[in-house]
């Protein structure tokens, strides 16, 4: 190999301020002692000494294979700009002490043989990179707190400078890396290519295919300007040498010699036992979901949020700066004063999971009925779904109870584990619930997707997941298999060996049964441990995984108890899935009646009846879209269906927020039944409640939007208010008439999204609400228990106002508030003003126009379908402007609207809006 | 304030006459044809005779400077003497005669690339990107106007954005003219979201700029009622106000647009009485959005609209029975 001295990049690299850029000599360590080894890198620090900031610790930032440390251009600036604004507003205060936010220093280094370093010419093995950099932190005598930062293979250099400085280091940041391959896993395809025999030289050193390729590893292809930044220190194969070392050294098996480095760093870093940060492309072919999974095993403490869409170069595809530095300030103290957090992050998640200050004895476990009833032979679950094609499928307490118990028994045999994911490709019916069940009962986690998310949305709920094990019917293990989803799979069925086999399912729920014979249960899991991830509906962007705790599904299934006045006697109708699990939880039978689960609007008016007959149920639960389908077909209901009916006394609408009119006509076949149409999302399934006689008292006032009723239970409601740009600022409050994000407490509320780090925080934001001082100035919280301060939170993304009786009103999604020059306003309110106008059957009321000065446009169906979409007449326009007080600039007519598939009932206000702006610009009148 | 308004005899021109006199102030107009406006003193000559223009600027203090050739097409000379020599001639007159507020009734088409402009502010004025002679030298008329701000002079430019009301011949009657004898296509459905200016609005809106000329000065605006409509909607409301049949035909925006540069040709050659049935300009202004955004003039003049496009149709509708 060639050896070239050091230099500098050119001038003129978008982003990178030639400031920062400095060689150093280092004396070399290693391969290198006696040698003099010189650097490039790039430094901040004598940019923040000029502005007199305060340093409070270096980054120490390692690129990866074949990046430079270009890679971090953006981080060093931001860094520098964020300090400078800190220091300007600190002084706008008029804080004489300047004790403005730390800064931090960045040190982002060119690995030797790497970028603008020196090419050295010698082969450099993983521990010699180690070395290397200690060897350079040595010569710049860098002191104070350092917090380790890598990509790619600079993760596990950086790991290992790491774990070598103990007394130094004070946190560690990854950005997709990896430090440990499983042996026997063939190593990612991209990388066993590159290291193919005759290849290795060819493709990363005597041709540029290796940087081409990593350089085309963002979401959207990168600025060609900045390829060619990436591509600066790399245009000649003597300078390319580093980069075909650097894949020569990934040690694929045992034998290789940096493999024994690599496991001392993996097995020293799950020692660690400081804040950690772990930022993730998914869409990368070499540093997949599988290592991040492994990494977090290791620091399981740490915050990881994944860029839904982003690549391996994620720090090109997210602003992955400003991540950073929140994540710097979040933990500014322990970052600062290394091991000085108390409890340490190790400490802080075993306490969590400890139970040692909560309550147990208030936790009763969602399987605990099954356990009691174990003996009982009284029928608890029936499916009358159309799955079952002999007739409806009675299950016992007792037969559910044996299934459930020899089906956690055998995951248990397998070596299904407490905090293990279970993925659940499973239809709604007893197998699911018995399968839920026994996860629930060893400790598993249970994921569970709704298929209504489609192929692409489950692929990514289940890579995002990464569960252990797959539990499936034939469909979603076919998908499995084909898509390349992790996990061991599992199939519900017993399959012909050849099927399995090219399903690559290695056990049926018979052979756990089998295998499960002879092995007892593990302990049970406490209130504090992970129970399910739950994914949204994915209306609102890329599906999330909302992790629930086993305290939080059992506080759910009593607040449901209490609210409705469940009873062992009750018996449930369930069409929509959620509850109909929650069945034995409640301790009572429940069924399903005949549809197709996956598919709401098949459930018919009869198919309830005879639900209702065949359970003697009396609380019926429908989803918006079945009560539409069962409305419609009301008509076929005989004398002896009706008189089944008349047996409900609870109808419950399960879902988006309904008319009166439409829950008042599916009250009219159960007459006897209070309807009730609760409020709630994923996060938090039962927010508010409010029953058909108090929607019809809530209207006809002064109110805009959706009134959804009161807090149910010990539920507690907050409105953060909108401010002139549409953002939710304003203290959380309670004070009525004021539109702003509802933000909610409760007992069942979720406790985080699944490696949603900035989801998470984003939800959290600004929700320190002082409930003490807000429970003296509002009686209608007295009863909220005394430890209320260190309620949970969240921010619903939903926008409405609370009313003088301190009911909620919902007024629409928050990115659906159109912002006008006057204020932000909310879409709902004038949405119904528009829909009483006697021609129109659906309206949304979208912005068009920028920011902070869009206009209202009004878009409907109307009763006789338009043909064209379009202007509406001149007389339906004049009777809908005069319908709202909201100034409209344009009223459109659709022959039919945009519906978000994965939600019947909503509209794409989102499309809508796109379309409307182009319409209104003078664009073709297309359909929306 | 002694105030000298140019083209007061015009349909804007009248209004904003009459809203100085009722704002107090002592008014003089200058125009060939006599203002009709009750209350003020007309002087009669041309704005490019240096010597009219000297004669009434004497002892002023304010101008309002609207006259202009307004019109879709004709020659370009014309367009040039009145609207740029005639403007650095009342330009001069008013340093000469130590004027200290100046209004430059100027229009929004001076900054017009023909693209949707939705939501926007004033842009400066762009003679090279203009879209007719009017424009052009509108354009033009407005930078020599904004280049003589000074500490003794205070500039403003007002562009109000098509101004319509009762006794409008240029944009109501044409409208309803053609309306009448079918000529008058929706381009791509009237969809384009457009900012119109009720006469009583823009009259207020220059006086105002008049009298906050010390604030506002050095700046362009648009001015409109800040109620963008569909194009279609305000066609049907001025037809409907004026009792007639409102426009049921639409063609492509393209064809439209491609028929009225063909359109526009011919007429150059071959000049009618009246204006071409459809320019390029027209078909642009008929197919693309315009509005604009309306925060910074309601600001910097403190005032706003006081008639709703609404209230100026029914007031329309009075004034055509």
């Amino acid at each position: 190999m060639v050896t070239e001295a050091a230099s500098r990049p050119p001038h003129n690299l978008p982003g990178l301020d030639p400031r920062f850029s400095r060689i150093a000599s280092v004396p070399g360590s290693g391969l290198d002692a006696g040698l003099t080894r010189e650097w490039h890198y790039l430094d901040n620090g004598d940019e923040l000494a000029r502005l007199g900031l305060p340093i409070a610790g270096t980054i120490l930032a390692v690129h990866g294979n074949p990046t430079w440390s270009y890679y971090w251009r953006e981080l060093l600036t931001q860094s520098v700009q964020a300090a400078e604004a800190g220091a300007a507003a600190a002084a706008a205060a008029g804080d004489a002490s300047g004790a403005a936010a730390p800064a931090w220093r960045i040190i982002a280094v060119d690995q030797l043989d790497m970028g603008f370093s020196e090419r050295t010419g010698i082969h450099r093995p993983l521990a010699q990179r180690v070395a290397d950099l200690t060897a350079f932190t040595d010569a710049l005598s860098l002191d104070g707190p350092v917090i380790s930062l890598g990509h790619d293979w600079g993760g596990v250099v950086s790991l290992g400078w790491a774990v070598d400085h103990p007394a130094q280091l004070s946190g560690v940041m990854l950005l997709n890396t990896a430090v440990h391959h499983e042996t026997g896993k063939p190593i990612p395809a991209p990388l066993r290519l590159a290291r193919a025999r005759g290849m290795l030289a060819a493709s990363t050193v005597r041709t540029t295919a290796f940087l081409e390729t990593t350089l085309a590893l963002t979401s959207e292809p990168l600025d060609p300007a900045v390829k060619d930044a990436y591509r600066a220190p790399y245009r000649t194969s003597a300078r390319r040498g580093g980069i075909g070392g650097f894949v020569a050294d990934i040690p694929v098996d045992a034998d290789h010699e940096s493999y024994s480095e690599l496991d001392r760093i993996a097995t020293a870093v799950a020692e660690l036992d400081l804040p950690a940060l772990m930022l993730w492309g998914p869409r990368d072919p070499i540093f997949s979901d599988y290592y991040l999974d492994d990494l977090i095993g290791r620091l399981p403490h740490a915050n990881v949020h994944r860029f839904e869409g982003a690549g391996h170069l994620v720090a090109e595809d997210v602003p992955y700066a400003d991540s950073v530095l929140t994540w710097l300030g979040d933990n500014a103290a322990s970052l600062a004063d290394p091991g000085s957090a108390s409890p340490s992050p190790r400490e802080a998640i075993a306490a969590a999971s400890a139970s040692t200050d909560s309550d147990d004895s208030s936790f009763v476990p969602l399987w605990r009925n099954l356990d009691e009833r174990a003996d009982d032979t009284t029928t608890a679950v029936i499916d009358m779904s159309t799955r079952g094609q002999r007739g409806p499928q009675q299950v016992s307490w007792r037969q559910l109870s044996d299934r459930v118990s020899q089906i956690a028994a055998g995951l248990t045999a397998i070596g299904v584990k407490k905090g293990q994911r279970v993925s659940l490709l499973v239809p709604p019916g007893p197998t699911l619930t018995a399968v839920v069940y026994a996860c629930l009962r060893i400790g598993a986690i249970i994921v569970v997707a709704d298929a209504g998310l489609g192929v692409k949305g489950l692929t990514r709920a289940v890579r995002g997941s990464w569960p252990d094990f797959i539990i499936g019917e034939a469909p979603g293990l076919t998908a499995a298999r084909t898509l390349g989803w992790p996990g061991v799979r599992i199939s519900t069925a017993q399959l012909p060996k050849v099927s399995a086999a090219a399903l690559g399912v290695s056990y049926s729920l018979r052979d756990l049964i089998t295998l499960g014979a002879n092995t007892s249960l593990p302990a049970e899991p406490r209130a504090e441990d992970d129970a399910a991830i739950l994914f949204t509906s994915g209306s609102t962007g890329p599906a999330k995984g909302v992790v629930y705790r086993h305290g939080q599904l059992s506080a759910l299934r009593d607040v449901l108890a209490r609210h409705f006045e469940v009873t062992a006697d009750t018996g449930l109708v369930t069409g929509f899935a959620p509850f109909a699990l929650l069945g034995p939880a409640l301790g009572t039978r429940s069924v399903t009646p005949a549809m197709d689960v996956s598919s709401p609007r098949t459930l018919t008016a009869r198919a309830v009846a005879a639900a209702v007959e065949a359970s003697g149920g009396s609380m019926v639960f429908l989803s918006p879209a079945s009560i539409l389908n069962v409305v419609a077909t009301s008509g076929d209901l005989t004398a002896h269906d009706r008189s089944e009916l008349e047996r409900v006394h609870t109808f419950l609408s399960t879902g988006a927020p309904i008319g009166a009119e439409l829950l008042a006509s599916a009250a009219t076949i159960m007459p006897n039944a209070t309807p009730h149409s609760p409020y709630g999302m994923t996060e938090c399934l039962l927010v508010t409640d409010i029953t058909l006689d108090g929607i019809r008292a809530a209207a006809g006032g002064t109110h805009t939007g959706v009134c959804v009723g009161k807090p149910i239970g010990e539920n507690l409601i907050r409105i953060s208010a909108l401010d002139s740009d549409g953002a939710a600022t304003g203290t959380p409050s309670t004070e009525p008439g004021i539109l702003g994000e509802i933000i909610v407490s409760a007992p069942h509320l979720k406790d985080h999204y699944d490696r949603l780090w900035l989801t998470d925080r984003a939800a959290a934001r600004e929700t320190a609400i002082d409930t003490d001082a807000a429970n003296a100035a509002d009686p209608a919280d007295a009863t909220t228990a005394p430890d209320a301060p260190s309620a949970r939170w969240h921010r619903t993304g939903d926008v409405g106002h609370l009313d003088e009786l301190g009911r909620l009103w919902v007024e629409g999604r928050l990115p659906h508030v159109i912002v006008t020059a006057t204020g932000p306003i909310a879409p709902v309110g004038a949405e119904q003003d528009v829909e009483g106008v006697a021609a129109v059957r659906r309206a949304a009321v979208v912005g068009v126009g920028p920011h902070k000065l869009r206009q209202a446009v009004a878009v409907v169906e109307t009763i006789s379908p338009t043909r064209k979409p379009g202007l509406a007449d001149p007389e339906l326009t004049a009777a809908i402007r005069a319908s709202t007080t909201l100034p409209l600039v344009a009223v459109l007519a659709v022959p039919q609207l945009p519906t978000d598939i994965r939600h019947n009932s909503k509209i794409d206000r989102t499309r809508l809006s796109e379309w409307a702006e182009r319409l209104l610009a003078g664009g073709k009148p297309t359909a929306p | 304030m002694i105030v000298l308004i140019t083209g007061a005899s015009g349909f804007l021109g009248r209004a904003v006459a009459a809203e100085a006199v009722a704002a107090g102030h002592d008014v003089r107009t200058l125009q060939r044809r006599p203002s009709g406006v009750d209350g003020v003193t007309d002087f009669l000559g041309s704005i490019t005779d240096a010597d009219d223009v000297a004669t009434a600027m004497e002892g002023v203090e304010g101008v309002i400077h609207l006259a202009a050739k307004v019109s879709l097409a004709g020659d370009p000379h014309a367009f040039h003497a009145v609207n740029v020599e005639g403007t650095q001639l009342v330009l001069a007159a008013a340093e000469a005669a130590g004027v200290s507020r100046f209004v430059q009734v100027s229009s929004p088409s001076v900054a017009h690339s023909g693209s949707a402009l939705a939501g926007v502010g004033a842009e400066p004025a762009s003679p090279e990107h203009a879209r007719s002679e009017y424009a052009r030298t509108k354009a033009q008329a407005e930078l020599l106007a904004l280049a003589s701000d000074s500490d003794r002079m205070h500039v403003v430019a007002i562009r109000p954005h098509l101004v319509w009301g009762p006794g409008d011949t240029q944009l109501v009657g044409r409208i309803v003219d053609r309306a009448r004898r079918g000529r008058l296509p929706l381009l791509n459905g009237g969809t384009a979201l457009i900012d119109t200016t009720y006469v009583d609005n823009a009259a207020s809106g220059i006086v105002a700029a008049l009298h906050r000329a010390d604030i506002a000065h050095g700046k362009a605006y648009v001015l409109t009622n800040g109620e963008p409509r569909p194009v279609a909607d305000i066609l049907a409301g001025i037809c409907l106000a004026s009792g007639v049949q409102p426009p049921r035909w639409s063609i492509p925006a393209a064809v439209g647009r491609t028929a009225g540069s063909l359109v526009e040709r011919v007429w150059a050659v071959r000049p009618g009485a009246d204006e071409p049935p459809m320019t390029r300009f027209l078909a642009e202004q008929l197919s693309t959005a315009h509005w604009f955004d309306q925060r910074d003039i309601r600001e910097a003049l403190d005032w706003s609209p006081a008639v709703s496009i609404d209230e100026g149709l029914r007031r329309l509708a009075r004034h055509e029975r």
